[in-house]
């Protein structure tokens, strides 16, 4: 199919550029400027528009009819996004340290009758949104380390080493992207079941998501194209120094591979994090069920407001690790529709 | 180690005429080593990806229950799954499911996209707030939707409803109003994604573009429909298509809001594969999953072949 066009080395070229920015454009434009003469850093200012414009020019951005027509467009819009974007989480907030009768009587009040902050400890400790929590961090870290493995291992040989065979292997793997995940549900169950080898069923194992989590395409062919662009004079100069192959991938390769381990590591505990179908059917033993999987039972098992605190908790670490490492998360998904463009 | 053994069986049967084809120079020129790397790979591709493609086509046509041996029926389980008086309800679904989200969620993100890259102060902070509902787990946004969806006069969305003077919605305890409001949480869910991607992309359009359109005098609107869009063409196509396959396999929202109701106004393809294997009082039927998802699988692979062969003129600048 297009692969062959889609793939082109010059996106990851490009992506790869910008990813070894890693403090990315926003704070290395705004935070770390030198107080400069303002002569100066008017040109500069005037310089970075030349380069840095958009579809408005200096010249429409001076004129007062665009300039209040963009104003107000960019104060509705952001408007907008606080309601739609910030809205839905606000209310969850809210709501998960408001009582039952007043979420259920007035959902848009604010605080009616007092705040009841026992709700968060309720679904912590009594509920035991604890071992779910636990659990989920288990998965995420498990599926991280299980794609980490096999992407850098799997990159380095089909990117540095190249076997003769490579190219049919990394066929194969190309192969796996434009079959549909559905196709694999059942089989894969069974295969859980009843892997091969081991003798015994991996359902209710971690081991049942982790396995299957390593078998991801997108992250190889991510890490080889990756690994394509790494300059190969490093790698020569290593051998001539006597690194082996496994020198020459721990102490060379992967430590100039940080930006890209750091796209496919948010990728990866993302992704485990929001994952339902697959560890809904492997993980049925609720003590070892991640978050997104219990959630849905408790709904009917406890008081609306605890419910909602679960919600609320189960929210928390995915937005904290998104403002904490917003920079990293957003040039992922730009990096995302790269490679899928 | 059983991977040593394995590979040195065919290379030491060989007649011994060259020795660069010995073992011993094998594993010097770096041929173990290349084996060992690749394989965590080869063993975790080999079971959980390869070896699943080909059973789930064998397995389409057997009869499998985890009892007896399978045995195979040729084609019966494809006629099963089509003359199932569920399954044309399940494409109809999909279809709908796939036409609202596109109507509702490829114009919005663009829109929203193009706003956003002309705005200079607080850029992240616009960028983070549309990414801020992909960041949710998808399960709990559809729980927290799911309320808001409560169809009482004092449900979430009624009372906000009441404010303007709309009478309470029934939501999605209705069988015309379910799948449109699934489509609109799913869009909420899905846009920020598509945003970033867009905005990527627009910040990547050469500035010489509009340099060279405002000599030609073009205003502020034919340079977003003259430059930006042509720009855009390539990644446009892409997420067109990547949001059909991907809306045809909606599971979640039908699962978690409605469970394929009310009257199988929301059963989707994905959720009838999922009922055949796992919600059957009879035991999986497994054969009818399988043939159920490869056939939806063989039609998105004709739709993104007839596609892109479409468009392929199309989107080359």
């Amino acid at each position: 199919m297009t692969t062959s066009t889609e793939f082109s080395p010059e996106v990851v070229r490009v992506s790869a550029h910008e990813l070894s920015g890693t403090n990315g454009p926003k704070r290395g434009a705004s935070g770390r400027r030198p107080p400069r003469a303002s002569s100066s850093r008017r040109r500069r200012a005037a310089n970075a528009d030349a380069t840095d414009r958009g579809i408005l020019s200096a010249f429409d951005r001076r004129r007062p009819g665009i300039r209040w027509g963009v104003r107000l467009t960019h104060a509705v819009l952001l408007v907008l996004l606080i309601v739609v974007g910030l809205g839905p989480l606000l209310w969850l907030a809210k709501s998960a340290i408001t009582p039952t009768v007043d979420t259920l009587r007035t959902p848009m009040a604010l605080f009616p009758n007092g705040v009841d902050w026992t709700n968060l400890s309720t679904a912590w400790s009594t509920v035991h949104i604890d071992v779910q929590f636990m659990n989920t961090v288990w998965v995420a870290l498990g599926s991280w380390l299980m794609q980490i493995v096999v992407a850098t291992t799997a990159g380095y040989a089909l990117s540095v080493l190249r076997p003769k065979y490579g190219k049919v292997i990394y066929g194969l793997v190309l192969g796996t992207l434009f079959v549909p995940s559905v196709v694999l549900l059942v089989p894969l169950y069974l295969t859980i079941l009843n892997p091969p080898l081991l003798g015994q069923s991996l359902i209710n194992t971690f081991w049942a998501v982790w396995l299957p989590a390593g078998a991801s395409a997108f992250n190889v062919v991510l890490i080889k194209r990756f690994f394509d662009n790494l300059p190969r004079e490093v790698f020569e100069a290593a051998r001539t120094d006597g690194a082996g192959p496994f020198r020459l991938f721990w102490s060379i390769v992967l430590p100039m591979s940080k930006p890209i381990l750091g796209v496919v590591s948010v990728f990866a505990i993302i992704a485990a994090w929001k994952d339902y179908l697959w560890p809904l059917l492997v993980l049925r033993d609720p003590n070892i069920q991640p978050l997104s999987v219990r959630l849905p039972t408790l709904q009917s098992a406890i008081q609306l407001d605890v419910y909602l605190a679960a919600l609320a908790i189960s929210t928390l670490i995915p937005i904290v690790l998104f403002l904490v490492f917003q920079g990293l998360f957003l040039r992922s998904a730009g990096l995302g529709g790269a490679v899928k463009g | 180690m059983t991977a040593i053994d394995r590979t040195r069986a065919p290379s030491g049967s060989t007649p011994v005429a060259s020795a660069r084809r010995s073992p011993l120079s094998w594993v010097r020129g770096g041929g173990l080593s290349n084996l060992i790397f690749l394989l965590p790979m080869l063993v975790i591709f080999g079971v959980f990806s390869w070896w699943p493609i080909v059973r789930s086509v064998v397995m389409s046509f057997q009869h499998t229950n985890l009892v007896s041996p399978p045995t195979f029926v040729g084609w019966d389980n494809f006629v099963q799954v089509v003359e199932d008086p569920l399954f044309w309800t399940a494409v109809g679904n999909t279809g709908w499911f796939a036409l609202l989200a596109l109507i509702l969620g490829y114009p919005i993100p663009l829109i929203a996209a193009v706003l956003m890259s002309e705005v200079k102060r607080a850029k992240g902070l616009y960028s983070a707030l549309a990414y801020l509902p992909v960041v949710v787990p998808p399960v709990v946004a559809v729980l927290l939707w799911k309320f808001f969806y409560d169809a009482s006069p004092t449900g979430v969305f009624n009372t906000i409803l009441g404010w303007v003077g709309i009478p309470p919605q029934p939501w999605i305890q209705d069988a015309t109003q379910a799948m449109p409001s699934l489509v609109v949480e799913a869009t909420w869910a899905a846009a920020g994604g598509t945003i970033i991607i867009y905005l990527a992309a627009i910040t990547g359009v050469a500035p010489e573009l509009y340099d060279a359109a405002e000599v030609d005098g073009a205003n502020i609107w034919q340079k977003i429909w003259h430059v930006t869009m042509p720009q855009l063409r390539g990644i446009l196509l892409i997420t067109l298509i990547l949001q059909i396959i991907g809306t045809a396999q909606v599971f979640l929202e039908p699962f978690l809001f409605t469970g394929g109701g009310p009257v199988n106004s929301t059963v989707t393809v994905l959720l009838l594969i999922y009922r055949y294997a796992f919600q059957n009082s009879l035991g999986g039927d497994y054969g009818a999953a399988t043939a159920l998802s490869l056939l939806l699988a063989l039609f998105l692979a004709v739709l993104s072949l007839v596609y892109f062969r479409l468009t392929r003129s199309w989107s080359q600048n």
